[in-house]
C-alpha cells in the first residue's frame, strides 16, 4: 500500500491556489442531496459544520457533551497565531509557515503546513466579523502578543480565553445553522463505531448517553473532529471525557493511525499534588513572555522559601542554555529542560516535581497593574489551585501531557485512506509534525473547518452522485450489532476493579516509558505490561449499571478499553522511531549537550499505521516527506 | 477530611428523587468538589453500588459542564471562585454535612441524579444569538476599529460559559443574565449592531417560552455567576428590548 | 424535548407580544410603581404641611377638592396603577412560581436584600394599609365622626383635615399600625426604587450601586417623613 498525499503539483506559495483553481464544486441545488456526517464540535467541527451547514449541505453533528459549545477547544487560554504582520515586526505567510515547520522538528508536511499559514489570516477576519472579542489597543486595532517559538509578535488573543471566545464564535455560528435546519445536533451522544459499505465511509453507530439507544446514521461522507487521545496517559490537561474512541474506532475499520507516538508535554502546568488527581491544569504559556524560568543551582537550596534564594544561587536555565529565545523556547525543550532540572535533583515543591516560574522582574519593570491586567485571571486561577499567591512568590509549574500531534492519516484534502472519511484538527495528524507550536491548534482547528474542508470536500463528493447509500445497508447492522456486543461484554465482566483505577495504570505507565523521555528498554518494558493490564481490565473490570441508560461508568469503560489497545500502538511508533525529534525524545539519540538528534535519512517520514486484525501486529506504512522548498537543518533556538 | 453528604439521587427523567445519606472519607484537604466526589463513587462502585451520576468535563473552570448545587448555592459559589470544579475541600470544615442537588429549573429536565439537560440555553442562542456572516467573506478584520473600552465590556459579557448557575440560583429560575450577556457581548460591538433588535426579540421570545421565570432584580444570579457577568447587563437588555418592540410597532405599521 | 424555536418577528401584534413577554410585563410593573413612588412622594409634601398648622394644612386639603374633576382623574389613575401594579406583580410570580416545579430541599442566598425577598409581603400589606388609611381619612367610614370635624379658614367653612390626623393618631394602636406598615412600604421601595432603574433600562455597572443606596435613602426618607407626623401627636404636637 502506498500512500498518495494528493499535495497539487507547482511552487510551494501556488499550491493551494492551484487547487482552489482546480477544485471540483459541488452547484448549489445539488449541496442539498448530501448528507454530511460530523462527530465532534470543538474548533473543528463547529466551523466545518456551520460552513458546510450555510453552504446548503445537510449535516448531522453529534458531540458527546450536553452542548456543542462544551468541547474542549473552549479550554485554550493563550491565543491564535496569524500572520497578518499588523505589528510590522517582520511576519510573513513563509515566516509563520517555516516557524511551524521548524517547531515541527521538520516532520510536518510541507505543503499542509504552508497552506496553513497562508488561511491563518483569513481566520482572524472572519472571527472579528464573527463577534469574538479579541484584546484590542486604545487606537481601536486588533492587539498582538508573543509567544514561543516565534521571534514576531503573531498571536491574537481574547483576555486568557481565547479558545473559548473562538469556540463561541464557532458555535454560534452553527447554532445559527441549527436554527435553519441545515444542520441537526445530537448533544450526549457518543460515537462508538465507523460503518463502512464497499469500502467507503458511509456511517457511525452512536449511543444515546440518556437513553443508552444504540444507533445508526447513514451520511455520504464522514468527518471526524474528535480531537486529540492525551487522555491516554489519565492525568492530562484535557478534559474528562476526551477520548480516542473515535479515531481508534476508525483504525480498527482500516484508517490509517499516523505518527501515534508525537505527543505534547506543555512545559506550564500546576505540578501534580496527590494520586486521588483528577486532571491536571494548564497555565497559558503567555506567561513565559513576562516569568523567568528558574529552579535552585544547589540541590541543598530546594527546600528554602524562594526568596531566600539569592539571585546568584539561581539558574535561570532556559535563558543560561538558549539565549536567543530563552524563556520563550518551544514546548518540547522548555518541558524537556524542566525534567532534566528535577531528574538532576533541583526541583522545589511536593516529590521535587516543579520548577519556579517567577514574575518579579516582570512586576519591577512593567508594574503590578500590567501584569494584573495580562494574566490576572491565570494567577487567580493558580492561588485558587494551589492556595499561593503567585504576585508574591513564584509559580510552581512542571510539564504535562497536552496535546497530540499524531493522528488519522489525511492527505492534501484531509481525507483519510478510507474514501469518504476525512479528519480535521486534532484528531488528523498534519501540521504539527513531532512538535506543536504554542497558538496553532485554534489555528488549524478554525483553518481546517472553515477554510480547507469546504473546498476539499468536493474533491469525494463529486464522485458520488447517484450513490446514496442505502440505511438499511446490512453493513450498518452488522457494525451496530459488533457494538452491542462490545456493550455487553464490557458489563458482563462484574470484576472488582473500577474503570478508573485500570485508567489511572496505564496512565502512569505510559507516562513512564513514553513521556517526555523514551528509551527502547522501556518501551519494550510498556509493551509487555499493556496487553497484561489490558488483559486484566477484560477479566476484572466492574461497569455497574446497565447499558440501557445514563450510565457513565460504561462511557468510561469504552474509552479507557480503547486506550488500553491505543497505549501499545503508541509505544509501538515510539520504539519503531528511533531518532529524537520534537515531543519524542528517545534518550539514546541525543547531542552531546543532550539536544534531541534526528536521523532524517531514515526517519523524514510519516509513520502510519494500519490495523490487521485482533492479536496481529499493525503494518508501518511510510509516507516520506519531501521537502521542495525547506532545507532541512538541525533546530536550533540557541 | 471527612465529609457527611446527602445527595440527590433520581433514576431518569420522570422518577422521583431524595436525598440519601453518603460518607465520603479520607478526603485530601487538596482535593476538588469533583474529586471528592469521584472517590466517593469509587468507593460505591466497590460496593457494588450504582455511582452518583454528576456532569462534568474540562474540570478547569472553563467548559461549563458542572453543575451542582451545593448547600444550597450553585457551584457553591460563596466559597469558591468558579465553577463546582474550582471548588477545593479545603474551603469545607471536617466532618461538615453538604447537601448536593443539582441545578434546579424547569427548563433544565433532569437526566439523572444530579445532570440536568440544558438545552434551552442552545435554543436562545439559536434564536439570536449570533452575528450572520459568511466563511470567507469578512472584510480584513483590522478595517473596522472598534475603542478598546466597547471591546472590552463586550469581553466581559462574552466571558459567560453557559452553565446556567445564574439560572440555578434565581428564586424564579430566571435566564435573563445568560440571555443578556450574550446580547450585551454582540450587541455592543458595530459587527452585531444590523441584527440587534432582531437578535433581542428573538432571543428574549425563546426564553419566555422555554418556561424560565422572570427576573425580580434578586441578584443572586450574578453572585453565583462564575464568569463575573455583572447584572447591569440585565438592565441593558430590558432597554434594549422595550426600544427594539417600539421600532417593531412602528414598522409594522409602516 | 423544549420549545421550538420562535422565529424573530412577533406572530402576534407587536404590542401584544410585548406585553406578553416577561420584559414587557415586568416593565408595567416599573412604570405602575414609578407612578406610585411619585404620588407618594408628593404625598409625603403635603402631609408635612402638618407641621405648619391648621391653617396650612387645611388649606392645602381644600386646594386638592378644588381641583374637582381633576382629582378624579387622579384618583382613577392611581387606582389603575395600583391595580395594574398588582395585577401583574401577580402574574409574575405565578409564572416564576411554575419555572421551577421541583424545589430545592436546602436553599440558600448570597446577595438578595431583604426588601427584594419580602417584597410580595411588604406588598400586600402595604396594600391593606392603604385600604384601611383611604376608609380612615378620605372616606372616613372608620370613625364617622371625623365628618364633622370643621374648621375656619380666613372666614370659610372647610373639613378640619388637622384635626382630624391629630384625632386619628392619638390612638396608640392606630399611631402603631401606621408606622409599622410605614416601615414596610420603606422596606418594600429600598428595593422598589432601584429595581425601577434596572427593569427599565436607565442604569448600568457604575449607575447601580448608586441607585442601591439612592434608593434605599429615599425609602427610609419617606419613612421618617411620614412617621414624624404621628409620632408627633403621640408625643402632644397639636393636641
Amino acid at each position: 500500500m502506498t500512500l498518495d498525499s494528493k499535495i497539487p503539483a507547482g511552487p510551494l506559495d501556488r499550491k493551494w491556489t492551484t487547487f482552489k483553481n482546480n477544485a471540483k464544486l459541488i452547484a448549489p441545488n445539488n449541496k442539498r442531496k448530501f448528507d454530511i456526517i460530523i462527530v465532534g464540535s470543538g474548533l473543528a467541527g463547529a466551523s466545518a459544520a456551520a460552513t458546510l451547514g450555510e453552504q446548503g449541505f445537510n449535516i448531522k453533528c453529534f458531540c458527546y457533551q450536553d452542548s456543542p459549545r462544551r468541547a474542549h477547544s473552549i479550554a485554550a487560554q493563550g491565543g491564535i497565531n496569524a500572520a497578518k504582520n499588523y505589528q510590522n515586526d517582520g511576519d510573513s505567510v513563509y515566516r509563520l509557515f517555516y516557524d511551524t515547520i521548524k517547531g515541527g522538528d521538520f516532520r510536518s508536511r510541507e505543503a499542509n503546513v504552508y497552506r496553513l499559514a497562508e488561511v491563518s489570516a483569513a481566520i482572524i477576519d472572519q472571527c472579528v466579523a464573527q463577534g469574538v472579542p479579541f484584546a484590542r489597543e486604545y487606537g481601536g486595532l486588533l492587539a498582538n502578543r508573543s509567544f514561543g517559538g516565534a521571534q514576531v509578535s503573531r498571536t491574537f488573543y481574547a483576555r486568557g480565553q481565547t479558545g473559548q471566545q473562538l469556540l463561541l464564535g464557532a458555535y454560534q455560528a452553527l447554532q445559527a445553522q441549527i436554527a435553519r435546519g441545515s444542520v441537526k445536533m445530537f448533544p450526549r451522544t457518543e460515537m462508538l463505531d465507523l460503518v463502512i459499505v464497499d469500502g467507503h465511509a458511509k456511517g457511525i453507530v452512536v449511543r444515546d448517553m440518556v437513553t443508552g439507544e444504540i444507533s445508526t446514521h447513514a451520511g455520504d461522507a464522514v468527518l471526524l473532529c474528535t480531537g486529540g487521545y492525551g487522555n491516554a496517559f489519565y492525568l492530562s490537561t484535557n478534559a474528562k471525557g476526551c477520548n480516542v474512541t473515535a479515531t481508534y474506532r476508525a483504525y480498527k475499520r482500516g484508517a490509517l493511525f499516523a505518527n501515534p507516538c508525537y505527543t505534547q508535554i506543555h512545559p506550564t502546568c500546576i505540578p501534580v499534588s496527590g494520586n486521588y488527581q483528577s486532571k491536571l491544569t494548564l497555565m497559558s504559556e503567555s506567561l513565559r513572555n513576562d516569568g523567568r524560568v528558574w529552579v535552585p543551582k544547589r540541590r541543598e537550596d530546594c527546600g528554602k522559601p524562594p526568596h531566600e534564594i539569592p539571585e546568584e544561587d539561581r539558574d535561570y536555565y532556559l535563558e543560561r542554555k538558549y539565549p536567543s529565545y530563552g524563556n520563550l523556547a518551544p514546548r518540547d525543550i522548555s518541558s524537556r529542560s524542566a525534567k532534566e532540572a528535577c531528574d538532576d535533583g533541583r526541583g522545589v515543591g511536593p516529590g521535587g516535581r516543579g520548577v519556579y516560574l517567577d514574575f518579579a522582574d516582570a512586576i519591577k519593570r512593567l508594574g503590578l497593574s500590567t501584569i494584573q491586567e495580562r494574566y490576572g485571571n491565570l494567577f487567580e486561577m493558580y492561588e485558587n489551585i494551589t492556595g499561593e499567591n503567585a504576585y508574591e512568590r513564584p509559580m510552581r509549574i512542571y510539564p504535562a501531557v497536552h496535546y497530540t500531534m499524531g493522528g488519522l492519516w489525511v492527505d492534501y484534502h484531509l481525507s483519510s485512506n478510507i474514501p469518504g472519511l476525512h479528519v480535521l484538527g486534532e484528531a488528523n495528524f498534519s501540521d504539527h509534525g513531532a512538535n506543536r507550536l504554542g497558538a496553532s491548534a485554534l489555528m488549524q482547528g478554525l483553518a481546517d473547518g472553515y477554510f480547507v474542508i469546504p473546498y476539499t470536500i468536493g474533491e469525494y463528493l463529486s464522485t458520488q452522485f447517484g450513490k446514496k447509500v442505502d440505511p438499511h445497508h446490512p453493513a450498518f447492522e452488522a457494525t451496530k450489532k459488533d457494538v452491542l456486543e462490545r456493550t455487553r461484554k464490557l458489563l458482563s465482566v462484574q470484576g472488582t476493579r473500577s474503570v478508573d483505577s485500570f485508567h489511572r495504570e496505564l496512565g502512569l505507565l505510559l507516562w513512564d516509558k513514553c513521556g517526555m523521555a523514551r528509551d527502547k528498554a522501556g518501551l519494550t518494558e510498556a509493551l509487555e505490561k499493556i496487553p497484561q493490564l489490558r488483559e486484566e481490565f477484560w477479566k476484572n473490570v466492574r461497569v455497574p449499571g446497565s447499558g440501557d441508560s445514563f450510565n457513565q461508568s460504561l462511557e468510561m469503560a469504552g474509552r479507557v478499553a480503547d486506550f488500553l489497545e491505543f497505549g501499545e500502538l503508541m509505544c509501538l511508533d515510539a520504539l519503531t522511531r528511533e531518532e529524537s525529534c520534537g515531543g519524542h525524545f528517545r534518550t539514546e539519540y541525543q547531542t552531546p549537550d543532550g539536544e534531541a538528534l534526528r536521523n532524517d535519512e531514515l526517519f523524514a517520514h510519516v509513520a502510519a499505521w494500519k490495523y490487521e486484525g485482533e492479536g496481529k501486529p499493525p503494518t508501518l506504512i511510510k509516507e516520506p516527506l519531501v521537502y521542495e522548498t525547506v532545507k532541512l537543518a538541525t533546530r536550533s533556538y540557541k | 477530611m471527612n465529609f457527611h453528604l446527602k445527595v440527590w439521587r433520581q433514576n431518569g427523567t420522570s422518577g422521583t428523587g431524595k436525598l440519601v445519606d453518603y460518607e465520603a472519607r479520607n478526603i485530601p484537604s487538596e482535593a476538588s468538589f469533583l474529586e471528592m466526589l469521584d472517590i466517593v463513587n469509587e468507593d460505591l462502585v466497590s460496593k457494588g453500588e450504582e455511582p452518583i451520576a454528576f456532569d462534568h468535563d474540562c474540570r478547569e473552570g472553563i467548559c461549563g459542564m458542572c453543575s451542582l448545587t451545593i448547600n444550597g448555592v450553585p457551584h457553591g459559589k460563596d466559597r469558591g471562585v468558579g465553577t463546582t470544579c474550582q471548588l477545593y475541600m479545603r474551603k469545607f470544615k471536617d466532618g461538615e454535612t453538604i447537601t448536593i442537588e443539582p441545578f434546579r429549573a424547569g427548563a433544565f429536565p433532569l437526566q439523572k441524579d444530579l445532570a440536568v439537560n440544558r438545552g434551552a440555553l442552545d435554543r436562545i442562542i439559536q434564536a439570536g444569538g449570533f452575528i450572520s456572516e459568511r466563511s470567507g467573506s469578512a472584510p480584513d478584520a483590522n478595517a473596522l476599529p472598534i475603542p478598546k473600552p466597547i471591546a472590552d465590556t463586550a469581553m466581559d459579557a462574552a466571558a459567560c460559559i453557559g452553565c446556567g448557575a445564574c439560572v440555578a440560583a434565581c428564586p424564579n429560575s430566571s435566564a435573563m443574565l445568560f440571555v443578556s450577556a450574550k446580547a450585551a457581548h454582540l450587541n455592543l460591538l458595530p459587527q452585531g449592531k444590523p441584527e440587534k433588535d432582531r437578535r433581542v426579540l428573538g432571543m428574549v421570545r425563546q426564553m419566555d417560552a422555554e418556561g424560565f421565570g422572570n427576573c425580580s432584580n434578586y441578584y443572586e444570579c450574578e453572585a453565583v455567576c462564575p464568569a463575573h457577568i455583572p447584572a447591569s447587563f440585565i438592565a441593558m437588555l430590558n432597554r434594549d428590548y422595550t426600544a427594539a418592540s417600539i421600532r417593531e410597532t412602528t414598522s409594522a405599521t409602516a | 424535548m423544549g420549545a421550538a424555536i420562535t422565529s424573530s418577528p412577533a406572530r402576534r401584534n407587536p404590542i401584544a407580544a410585548w406585553l406578553l413577554s416577561s420584559i414587557g410585563k415586568k416593565t408595567i410593573v416599573a412604570v405602575t410603581g414609578t407612578l406610585l413612588v411619585l404620588f407618594v412622594i408628593g404625598h409625603l409634601g403635603g402631609n408635612l404641611t402638618f407641621f405648619l398648622g391648621p391653617d396650612w394644612m387645611n388649606a392645602y386639603a381644600k386646594h386638592l377638592r378644588e381641583l374637582g374633576p381633576l382629582l378624579w382623574v387622579a384618583r382613577i389613575g392611581l387606582l389603575a396603577a395600583v391595580g395594574l401594579h398588582i395585577y401583574f406583580t401577580m402574574l409574575l410570580w405565578k409564572e416564576n412560581q411554575a419555572a421551577r416545579p421541583s424545589k430545592y430541599v436546602v436553599k440558600n442566598t448570597i446577595q438578595a436584600s431583604v426588601g427584594v425577598r419580602t417584597m410580595r409581603l411588604t406588598g400586600l400589606v402595604v396594600f391593606a394599609f392603604v385600604v384601611f388609611h383611604i376608609l380612615h381619612f378620605t372616606t372616613r367610614n372608620i370613625d364617622p365622626a371625623f365628618r364633622t370635624y370643621e374648621y375656619n379658614l380666613h372666614g370659610e367653612e372647610v373639613h378640619n383635615v388637622f384635626r382630624m390626623v391629630v384625632v386619628g393618631f392619638s390612638n396608640p394602636l392606630v399611631s402603631a399600625f401606621y408606622i409599622i406598615s410605614l416601615a414596610l412600604l420603606a422596606f418594600h421601595l429600598s428595593h422598589g426604587i432601584a429595581s425601577l432603574f434596572q427593569t427599565l433600562g436607565l442604569t448600568n455597572k457604575k449607575l447601580q450601586p448608586v441607585f442601591q443606596i439612592a434608593g434605599r435613602v429615599i425609602a427610609w426618607g419617606l419613612f421618617l417623613g411620614f412617621s414624624s407626623i404621628p409620632v408627633s401627636v403621640l408625643l402632644g404636637f397639636g393636641r
